[in-house]
């Protein structure tokens, strides 16, 4: 047990580890740091970067740049095979086994190591062993499907354990266990610790950050905020941080001067895509210059709730009614040629063909009409002169018009959606996440689009995780939990601790 | 030292142009490996080869030929490509394109004034192919039904379906009973314009042409593009999805549809046992080889068919079999298949020793 001593050469180090996606700066030279015998949580809201990190170290993303040192030497770790090979091992949320084979055969599944001819009773028993000494309870001839999703972790485990792993990232390790599998993991996992393995946790449960961690290492949209002792912190001060509360900077805005209602959503309920109701009873309204905030945990209805508006959902009962006209389950064109824009909430996914210049990107609503076709005939020289307008009014960065859109940067991708859709938008503005993953510059520029489009006389829908955002661009703020709205408050008499309240699914009535 | 595959800030013009020439290149390098253990001289191979496709304008009349079908049933399934629709069954629309149009010429001619016989033939044998592609389309679009799949499965259905017509119900009486209808009337056949080579020719080019103007210039191009490469995004913006891809595989079945009925009414002028040459699957080297350009297609199709031409020409000379063009046909497709990597991504060396020196 000599192991259990802190040595004094961590036995992992992430230095300045910064990872671009297309459309997103995910990490942002993030530093980490972990001993032998720890457990370091990494806390985060969604989208905070914290799996990337950990993909890095799994050998499923390279960084952009950073270092990262096992044991003091410098590594590359370039497929999961090398991280393994240094002992890094990764249970991801998503399990990676094969359900219609055996425990033993999963555990064995890609390893260099084993005989040509398998000896699956060698391999079982060195199974029984780990799964003994570790009371995981796991039989090495039964089968995955079989199998629960506490014991298919265990598995995963022991996979890990069999590899002769050192270090172990759990990813959200808790979000699909019962409360007694959850602490029979937290057991396991002292267990392992105290034999000088260490644990990293991806997370954003304070409880579990509480009871599992030694350290915690704080992840806002891919920044590293904060790095505290578990025992010197609260999970209050966890979750300032987190959210990270401080207002970056303030939205200079006039009062909203509301107009007549544009959107009017009548008591909606629509189904997700496995069937499962999302919407439960929806309905507000929003007027002519007025932008109402849609806040909540992702998850909870705000996807359904965009896409019922636009069309590219289905509603199962309730009323849609836009500038008076029941748009109700109308196609996502007959709801565009009403004047509604949208910016959806993946960016690269949803809002912009990747492979098409810039240009024609910032056509693709109007190019339906006249002057840019003409009898189903495109005029290029026309997109190309409205593309360059476009440009200069939202100061998108691209080397040239014609450039394919999937080599701007996110801020600027976004700017082009914007552009693109605030063009077209005569009536309601629907913005999921416009935001998220940009820089600081993007995100101003991206929210006083926003007020800007309000002050012009249009209603805009604002759906956001980021409750400073929603404070301070919009007027009134709707809270989403279950598919449920649990109240609508104007946006300057609301508090974080209100609207996390109604998040966690307190009505507005029972705060009162 | 290590290679690393990095993907490109941009799409590489250069690679675009290069990749089909070297991947061409690659493909003569390793069939005349396959030449050397048949005890044959490669470059007397090719050069016959060469000869035999493109060394006369007799021999050049039959490439051309052979590159009308090349052309159309190229542009076609480039279409279907495009919008990732892999319509392998080019042969089967063909096929079934030449069997309509032969309905039209054997049974319609008396019903129809002179000048109409040929225009209704070639009509009606583009809308059968494009009817025969409906088929995996609708399943796909409305069911999600593999493509792939259903549209190469037809093609044994429609080749069946001809077999059983010209050597059962539609065999020419006084044919001795050799497979194969009875010859069109003059009105039906499509005029040559020398040696075999026929008209189909300038509407094949023309029709290249007119895609490549569809695709880059008109507002149902725009929305193929956008469905193509980026379906969700395209639904966002409004474009009916189903709508979008049932039109394109119309016309893609359209296209091979026309090319068979083509090689009925301009070359055999009777359908007969030969229809079903394997221009549908070639279609698909064409396409890959063009990189889904119509235009690009044309040209490709010209040099594939002289692959063919120039194949029958060293069975003849030098004894060795006929099929050696079409081993080359398919060679290309690997190297242009690896080849296409490139144009997205680029080769990074990595030392294991220093990272810090990968550039």
């Amino acid at each position: 047990m000599e192991n259990v001593q802190k040595e004094s050469v961590p036995i992992l180090e992430m230095l300045g580890i910064t990872i671009r996606f297309p459309g997103v700066l995910a990490n942002d030279n993030v530093d980490l740091e972990l001993f032998p015998g720890e457990v370091l949580a990494l806390l985060g809201e969604n989208g905070a970067g914290k799996s990337t990190l950990m993909n890095v170290l799994a050998g499923l993303y390279r960084a952009d740049s950073g270092r990262i040192l096992i044991k003091g030497k410098e590594v590359e770790i370039n497929s999961p095979k090398d991280a393994m090979a240094l002992g890094i091992g990764m249970v991801h949320q998503n399990f990676k086994l094969v359900e219609t084979m055996t425990v033993a055969e999963n555990v064995i599944l890609g390893l260099d190591s084993e005989d040509f001819i398998l000896d699956l009773k060698k391999v079982g028993n060195r199974i029984r062993e780990i799964s003994d000494h570790y009371n995981l309870k796991v039989d090495p001839g039964a089968m995955i499907w079989q199998m629960s999703v506490g014991e298919q972790q265990r598995v995963e485990i022991l996979k890990l354990i069999y590899r002769g792993a050192e270090v172990l990232i759990l990813d959200e390790p808790t979000a699909v266990l019962t409360p007694q599998e959850a602490k029979d993991l937290n057991r396991i996992v002292k267990q392992m610790t105290s034999e000088g393995k260490s644990a990293i946790f991806i997370t954003h449960k304070m409880d579990e950050v509480m009871e599992f961690s030694d350290w915690v290492r704080v992840l806002q949209k891919g920044r590293l905020v904060s790095v505290v002792k578990t025992k010197d912190t609260s999970p209050k001060d966890l979750s300032r941080m987190m959210v990270g509360r401080e207002v970056l900077f303030r939205i200079e805005k006039e009062p909203s001067v509301p107009g007549e209602v544009v959107l009017k959503v009548e008591n909606v309920v629509a189904m997700n895509d496995k069937g499962l109701k999302a919407l439960k009873g929806i309905s507000f309204s929003i007027r002519k210059g007025e932008i109402l905030g849609i806040a909540g945990v992702a998850g909870n209805g705000q996807r359904e709730l965009t896409e019922v508006i636009t069309g590219l959902h289905k509603v199962v009962s309730g009323k849609i009614i836009i500038e008076n006209t029941d748009m109700t389950n109308k196609s996502p064109l007959e709801i565009i040629k009403s004047g509604v824009s949208h910016i959806p909430s993946d960016r690269v996914a949803m809002g912009i063909v990747g492979d098409m210049s810039v240009a024609n990107n910032l056509a693709m609503k109007e190019y339906r009409k006249e002057p840019l076709t003409k009898y189903g005939i495109l005029h290029p020289k026309r997109i190309f002169t409205m593309a360059k307008k476009m440009i200069t009014a939202f100061m998108i960065a691209t080397p040239s018009p014609l450039t394919n859109v999937k080599f701007l940067s996110g801020g600027n991708i976004q700017k082009t959606i914007l552009a693109r859709e605030i063009g077209a938008c005569s009536s309601l503005l629907v913005a999921a996440y416009p935001a998220r993953g940009l820089d600081v510059g993007a995100t101003e520029s991206v929210r006083n689009e926003m007020i800007a489009e309000r002050d012009n006389g249009r209603a805009v829908l604002l759906v956001s995780e980021d409750l400073d955002e929603l404070m301070s661009v919009s007027d009134r703020i709707a809270v989403m939990n279950g598919g449920h709205i649990m109240g609508i408050v104007d946006a300057d008499k609301s508090d974080i601790a209100g609207l996390g309240m109604m998040m966690a699914g307190v009505p507005l009535e029972e705060l009162k | 030292m290590r290679f690393v595959f990095e993907k490109r800030n941009t799409v590489s013009k250069k690679a675009f142009v290069l990749v089909p020439l070297v991947a061409f290149l690659v493909s003569l390098f390793l069939t005349g490996i396959l030449l050397v253990v048949f005890k044959a001289n490669p470059f007397v191979t090719y050069g016959s080869m060469f000869v035999g496709a493109f060394g006369s304008w007799v021999n050049f009349t039959e490439t051309l030929v052979k590159a009308i079908p090349l052309m159309l049933t190229g542009i076609g399934v480039g279409l279907a490509f495009r919008l990732k629709f892999w319509n392998i069954g080019a042969e089967g629309q063909l096929v079934f394109g030449g069997v309509t149009a032969t309905w039209v010429a054997l049974f319609w001619t008396p019903f129809l004034p002179v000048w109409m016989v040929l225009p209704i033939a070639l009509l009606f044998g583009s809308i059968a192919g494009a009817l025969w592609a409906a088929i995996p389309g609708v399943l796909k679009v409305s069911l999600k039904v593999d493509e792939t799949l259903v549209s190469l499965m037809l093609n044994y259905v429609a080749i069946l379906i001809a077999q059983g017509l010209y050597y059962g119900a539609w065999i020419d009486p006084k044919g001795m009973g050799f497979p194969g209808t009875m010859m069109f009337p003059k009105s039906a056949w499509l005029p040559r314009f020398s040696g075999r080579a026929h008209v189909g020719l300038f509407v094949a080019v023309l029709l290249g042409f007119i895609m490549w103007f569809v695709l880059n210039r008109t507002k149902w191009g725009f929305e193929v593009k956008m469905v193509g490469q980026n379906p969700k995004a395209a639904k966002v913006m409004g474009v009916k999805i189903g709508k979008t891809v049932l039109s394109a595989i119309l016309i893609s079945g359209a296209f091979s549809g026309l090319a068979g009925a083509f090689e009925v009414t301009a070359i055999s002028h009777r359908l007969q046992q030969g229809l079903a040459m394997g221009y549908g699957y070639t279609a698909i080297i064409v396409a890959w080889m063009a990189q889904l350009n119509p235009i690009a297609s044309i040209f490709v199709a010209v040099l594939m068919a002289g692959l063919l031409v120039g194949g029958d020409q060293v069975q003849m000379m030098m004894g060795l079999p006929s099929a050696m063009g079409i081993v080359l046909q398919g060679m290309i497709l690997f190297p242009m298949l690896a080849g296409s990597l490139f144009t997205d991504y680029k080769l990074k060396i990595i030392s294991k020793e220093s990272p810090e020196a990968s550039v």
